[in-house]
C-alpha cells in the first residue's frame, strides 16, 4: 500500500504568465503543463527523451519536458507552443509550416516549431545542415523532414517559397 | 516536379497547394489528439503485461490490488467473453475476434511477452501503476518459438493449441502455419529450362515497427442508459465502433466512437488494443477511464510488420526477357494468425510480366507481437527479395537495370501473377520517369574520403490500393461557403484533399469548404484511412455530394429566374440561363438566396468503391559507404510514381518522401532485436533508431500523373507504394559499392562491416561476380 507523496508548490513563469500549481514530486514538466495546467500542446512521444515530441523552452533554453521535473521550473520560465503565436498572427515559423507542407499528422509539430524557435533566436541564418543537426532531437515519422527543413530555411528568410519543394 | 498524361484537364482548385484547413490548430498546440481529452472524475488506467513470451498463466490475483486506496476497478481476461472465431474486416486487415479478444487480454496462457494480464483503473496514472505491483501472477514458462523456421519444424512447440491452420485446400490441426496459399501460372519449370541465366537466393528479414510519434490511447465513458462513449486515436473510427461492439456482445449504435487527431499510424492503428479495455474498466468503475500505452509497451504490444524468410527465383532468356518467376514467403503472423504476407504474394511480382510463376505464402505464428498493417503491408519485404533478385538478374545479363525492368514492366492487360489483369497503370511511364530523372543522369560522383565507397541502386514498387466505404455529407452556408463532414480520420492532410475535390465541383475556393472529420453519429458508415484510399474513395464521396449540391442549387436558381430547370447551366463556380445572357448568378448568390428559395440545402455522398487503381513507386538511391566502420550515409534519392492525380500536391510529395524516409530507415538500422527468450531489447526510441533529419537527405520527387479511369479526377492512392522499394533499392546501391549482394535486414553498420570483411555477419553472401562494382558504365 502507498501513500500519496505530499505535492510541492512551484511557482513558475508559463508563456509569460506567472502561475502558482502544487506538483507531486515524481511529477515531469510535461506532466505538470499536460495534466495539471491543461496546456496539452506539449506532446508525449516516448516519456524517455528520445523523441522530441515534449520540447519546451525552460529559461531560454530548449529541453525534454519528460525529462526535467516539474518543481525543477521553480522559479524559472516556461515557453511551450501555446505561447508561440501573438494574438496579431502566427510567428513566421508557423506560417511557414503551414505553407510549406511541413507536417502531416502533427503530433511532432509543437516540438518542431519550438526547437527551431530555439535555433533562428540564436542564429538568424543557419545552413541546411545546421538545421537538420538542431532538429536531430526531434524526431517526425511521417514528412521525411524534406519541407520541415525546408519550413525553417523559408521562415529563417534564406530563400524563396520553392526550396522546400522537391525537384525532379 | 510533375509529369502529367495528356489531355490534361484544367483544373481550378485541384493542383494547387492550398494550407489545409486544420493546420492552424495543429501549428498551435490547439488540436485535440486521443491523449489530451480529460473529464470530471477521469480514472488513469495501466495494464499489467507479460514478462514471458509463452507460459501458462497457473494462478492470478488482483485481490490486493483491488483494495489499495485509490483504485477503482481491477480486470482480468475473464472480464472479456469469449467469442466464437468470426472473422470481421478491419480495412487493411482481417481479424478474428476470437483471437482480438485474446490479444486484448489473455485467458490462461500468454503468447508473446508483453501480452496484457490484467489491468487497473485507478485517481491517477501513479496510483495505477503502483497497484499493478500488488498483482500476483505464477507463470509456467514454456518453450517459445520465434523464427519461421522454428515454428515450421517438425516437432516445434504450438503457440495456439486450438489453431486449425488452411493449408492450401485442407486443414490441419497441431501446426504453427495459420495459411498456406498457392498462386501458379504457366509452367515454371519449363521457363527456367529456356532460362539463359537463373538467380535463387533466400532473403531474411526482421519484424520493424510503424514507429508513429503517438503512442495508442483510448477513454471510455458510459451513460446510465447502458450506452458507451468511447475516445480514441485510431485510423477509423466505424471499425473500433464495430469490434468493441462485437467484443463487449452490445449493438453498434449504444456505441459512439470519436475519434481525436491521431499522431501517426500507418496501418498500425487499424487494430483495437485500448479501447475495450477503458470500457470495461470504465464500466466497473462507474467514472470514465482514460489508458496511453508507454513507448516499450507500443513496442512490444502493437503490431509491428513481420520479418520471415523469402526465396525468389528468376530466370531470363540471353535477351533480357523473364522466363519464369518462383517465390516462397513464410512470414511471422506473430502470436496470432494474420500477417500480411498474401499481400507480399500478390504484390511480388506486380511489377513484371510474367508468362510461368509461381508463389508460396506462409502464415506463421510465433511468439512475438501479432503484427499488423504497415504502409503497404508485405510488399516491402517481397520487394526487397524480388528487386534484389531481378537487379542480379540483369547484371549478369549486362543489361541496364531500369532497362532489364522496362523490358519486363506489366502493362495494361497483363495478368498479375496471382490472377487479376491489370487496368491503367503507370509502370512504364514511372520507369522511363526515373530513366530521364535528374538523378539517374548525374554523376555519382567521387567518394568523400578514400576509405569510403558510393554506390547507385533503383528499385521499383507495387501497391495495390484500396477503395472500400465512404461518407460525406455538405450543407450550404447562407455566405456560400459549405460545411463538410466527412468520415475519414485525417492522419496526413486528407480534409484539404477531400474539401479541394468538393470545392472543385462546386466552383469555390478550397478555404470555402470547411471540413470536419465526423464521429460514429455524425456521418455514415466510413472504412479506416488506410489502404491509399481516403483521397480517392471519401474524396468521390465528396466528389458526389458536391455533384448533388449543384444539381438543388440549379433548382434554386430555376426558383430565382422563373425558368426551367433544364435551361440553366453549371460551370466555372456560375449558374447562367442558356438562353438569357443577363441571367447569372454566383454560387454565392445561390447560396445567400436559399431563405427565399426553399431553406437550407444540405446532400450526401457515399461510396463502397473499388478500382482504386494500383500504384508504381521507382526509387533511385545514391549511398556512400565507410569501409572502416560499415557505416552507410545516403546522399541522395529520388521517388519517382505514378500518383494518378495530386490533388494537393504537397501533401503527395510529403507522402512519397515520408514512405523513403521510413524505408530508408527499415533498410539500414530499424529492427527488433530480440533475446532466445522473446525479450525485445530495444524497445525505445534510443535504441530502435529511426532515422532523424541529419540521416537523411533531401528526398526528391516526380510525380507522374496516369490518370485512374475509376475516380472523376483520376485520383489514384499515393502513401502506401513509396515504402515498397526503398530497401531494395539500398541493397541493390551496395552491391553497386560494395560489389556484396545483402539479402538480410538491416543493413547495419556491423552486417557491412562484416561483409566487408569478406565474411559475413549472418548473411551478407559476398558476389561470385568477377567484375566487381560499379560495373555498368553509367558513370
Ligand atoms: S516525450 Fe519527451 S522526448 Fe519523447
Ligand atoms: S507529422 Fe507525423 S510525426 Fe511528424
Amino acid at each position: 500500500m502507498t501513500t500519496q507523496p505530499k505535492k510541492a508548490r512551484v511557482s513558475t513563469t508559463v508563456n509569460g504568465q506567472p502561475v502558482d500549481v502544487l506538483v507531486a514530486p515524481y511529477q515531469s514538466l510535461l506532466e505538470m503543463l499536460r495534466e495539471v495546467l491543461g496546456l496539452t500542446g506539449t506532446k508525449e512521444g516516448c516519456n524517455d527523451g528520445n523523441c522530441g515530441a515534449c520540447t519546451v523552452s525552460l529559461d531560454g533554453r530548449i529541453v525534454d519536458s519528460c525529462l526535467v521535473l516539474g518543481a525543477e521550473a521553480d522559479g524559472k520560465r516556461v515557453d511551450t507552443i501555446e505561447g508561440m503565436a501573438r494574438p496579431e498572427g502566427l510567428h513566421p515559423l508557423q506560417q511557414a509550416f503551414l505553407e510549406e507542407a511541413a507536417l502531416q499528422c502533427g503530433i511532432c509539430t509543437p516540438g518542431f516549431l519550438v526547437a527551431a524557435r530555439a535555433l533562428l533566436e540564436r542564429e538568424p541564418h543557419p545552413s541546411e545542415e545546421r538545421i537538420r543537426l538542431w532538429l536531430a532531437g526531434n524526431l517526425c515519422r511521417c514528412t521525411g523532414y524534406d519541407k520541415i527543413v525546408g519550413a525553417v530555411r523559408k521562415a529563417a528568410a534564406l530563400d524563396g517559397a520553392g526550396n522546400g519543394r522537391a525537384a525532379g | 516536379m510533375t509529369i502529367t498524361e495528356k489531355p490534361q484537364q484544367q483544373y481550378k482548385v485541384i493542383g494547387t497547394r492550398p494550407i489545409r484547413h486544420d493546420g492552424l490548430e495543429k501549428v498551435t498546440g490547439r488540436a485535440v489528439y486521443g491523449a489530451d481529452v480529460k473529464f470530471p472524475g477521469l480514472l488513469w488506467g495501466a495494464v499489467l503485461r507479460s514478462p514471458h513470451a509463452h507460459a501458462r498463466i497457473k494462478k492470478l490475483d488482483v485481490s490486493k490490488a483491488a483494495k489499495m486506496p485509490g483504485v477503482f476497478a481491477v480486470m482480468t481476461g475473464a472480464d472479456l467473453v469469449d467469442l466464437e472465431s468470426k472473422l470481421v474486416d478491419m480495412g487493411e486487415e482481417i481479424d478474428n475476434l476470437a483471437y482480438t479478444t485474446k490479444k486484448l487480454m489473455a485467458d490462461d496462457k500468454v503468447v508473446y511477452k508483453g501480452h496484457p494480464v490484467a489491468a487497473v483503473a485507478a485517481v491517477d496514472l501513479n496510483t495505477a501503476q503502483e497497484a499493478l505491483k500488488l498483482i500476483a501472477v505464477a507463470y509456467e514458462p514454456l518453450p517459445v518459438v520465434l523464427t519461421v523456421e522454428e515454428a515450421m519444424a517438425p516437432g516445434a512447440p504450438l503457440v495456439l493449441d486450438d489453431l486449425v491452420g488452411e493449408h492450401l485446400t485442407g486443414e490441419a490441426r497441431n501446426t504453427n502455419i495459420a495459411k498456406h496459399t498457392r498462386y501458379e501460372f504457366g509452367d515454371t519449370a519449363k521457363g527456367f529450362a529456356r532460362a539463359a541465366v537463373t538467380v535463387e537466393r533466400t532473403f531474411k528479414l526482421t519484424m520493424v515497427h510503424q514507429g508513429y510519434i503517438e503512442p495508442q490511447n483510448a477513454t471510455a465513458q458510459w451513460n446510465q442508459d447502458g450506452k458507451l462513449t468511447v475516445w480514441t486515436s485510431t485510423q477509423g473510427a466505424f471499425n473500433v465502433r464495430d469490434a468493441v461492439a462485437s467484443i463487449l456482445k452490445m449493438p453498434e449504435s449504444n456505441i459512439r466512437v470519436i475519434p481525436l487527431e491521431i499522431g501517426g499510424g500507418f496501418g498500425g492503428k487499424i487494430p483495437i488494443y485500448l479501447e475495450p479495455v477503458a470500457a470495461v474498466l470504465a464500466r466497473k468503475a462507474g467514472r470514465p477511464v482514460k489508458l496511453v500505452m508507454d513507448r516499450k509497451s507500443v513496442f512490444e504490444a502493437t503490431g509491428p510488420t513481420p520479418g520471415g524468410t523469402i526465396r525468389v527465383k528468376v530466370g531470363a532468356d540471353s535477351a533480357g526477357n523473364i522466363t519464369a518467376a518462383e517465390a516462397d514467403l513464410r512470414y511471422e503472423a506473430g502470436a496470432y494468425p494474420g500477417s500480411p504476407v498474401g499481400a507480399g504474394a500478390q504484390c511480388i511480382f506486380a511489377p513484371y510480366r510474367l508468362p510461368n510463376s509461381r508463389i508460396d505464402a506462409y502464415d506463421v505464428v510465433v511468439n512475438k507481437p501479432k503484427t499488423a498493417a504497415y504502409r503497404a503491408p508485405g510488399a516491402t519485404q517481397a520487394a526487397f527479395a524480388m528487386e534484389s533478385v531481378v537487379d542480379e538478374v540483369a547484371e549478369r545479363l549486362g543489361i541496364d537495370p531500369l532497362e532489364f525492368r522496362l523490358r519486363n514492366a506489366s502493362r495494361e492487360g497483363d495478368r498479375r501473377a496471382d490472377g487479376p489483369i491489370f487496368p491503367r497503370i503507370g509502370n512504364v511511364q514511372v520507369l522511363q520517369a526515373a530513366k530521364r530523372s535528374a538523378q539517374w543522369n548525374a554523376p555519382l560522383g567521387a567518394p568523400s574520403a578514400p576509405h569510403k565507397k558510393r554506390g547507385r541502386g533503383v528499385a521499383n514498387g507495387f501497391w495495390f490500393n484500396g477503395g472500400m466505404k465512404s461518407s460525406c455529407n455538405l450543407a450550404v452556408n447562407k455566405d456560400g461557403t459549405v460545411a463538410m463532414v466527412e468520415g475519414s480520420v485525417d492522419i496526413g492532410g486528407t480534409r484539404a484533399s477531400i474539401a479541394m475535390q468538393a470545392a472543385e465541383v462546386l466552383g469555390i475556393p478550397a478555404e470555402d469548404v470547411h471540413p470536419t472529420v465526423g464521429d460514429t453519429d455524425t456521418v455514415g458508415q466510413t472504412d479506416v484511412t488506410g489502404g491509399s484510399r481516403t483521397t480517392f474513395a471519401t474524396g468521390y464521396a465528396a466528389y458526389l455530394a458536391a455533384t448533388n449540391v449543384v444539381k438543388q442549387m440549379m433548382g434554386r436558381a430555376a426558383k430565382l429566374w422563373e425558368i426551367d430547370e433544364s435551361g440553366i447551366e453549371f460551370k466555372d463556380g456560375t449558374f447562367f440561363s442558356k438562353s438569357d445572357p443577363e441571367l447569372r448568378l454566383t454560387f454565392k448568390q445561390v447560396a445567400e438566396k436559399l431563405d427565399e428559395t426553399g431553406g437550407p440545402l444540405s446532400a450526401t455522398g457515399t461510396v463502397n468503391m473499388r478500382g482504386a487503381g494500383g500504384a508504381f513507386s521507382t526509387q533511385i538511391a545514391d549511398v556512400e559507404v565507410d569501409t572502416e566502420t560499415g557505416k552507410v550515409d545516403v546522399l541522395r534519392w529520388t521517388v519517382v510514381q505514378d500518383v494518378g492525380k495530386a490533388i494537393h500536391p504537397a501533401y503527395v510529395e510529403g507522402q512519397m518522401q515520408g514512405g523513403a524516409a521510413q524505408g530508408i530507415g527499415w533498410a539500414l538500422n530499424e529492427e527488433y532485436f530480440w533475446d532466445d527468450k522473446g525479450n525485445m531489447h530495444n524497445s525505445s526510441f534510443l535504441d530502435y533508431r529511426m532515422p532523424t533529419a541529419l540521416d537523411l537527405p533531401k528526398i526528391e520527387t516526380v510525380l507522374v500523373e496516369v490518370p485512374n479511369p475509376n475516380h472523376p479526377y483520376g485520383v489514384r492512392g499515393v502513401g502506401e507504394a513509396p515504402i515498397v522499394a526503398p530497401v531494395a533499392a539500398i541493397a541493390n546501391a551496395l552491391r553497386d559499392a560494395l560489389g556484396t549482394r545483402f539479402t538480410e535486414t538491416p543493413m547495419k553498420p556491423s552486417r557491412v562491416l562484416a561483409a566487408i570483411k569478406g565474411g559475413t555477419l549472418d548473411g551478407a553472401a559476398t558476389a561470385a561476380s568477377s567484375n566487381g562494382a560499379s560495373r555498368r558504365g553509367r558513370r
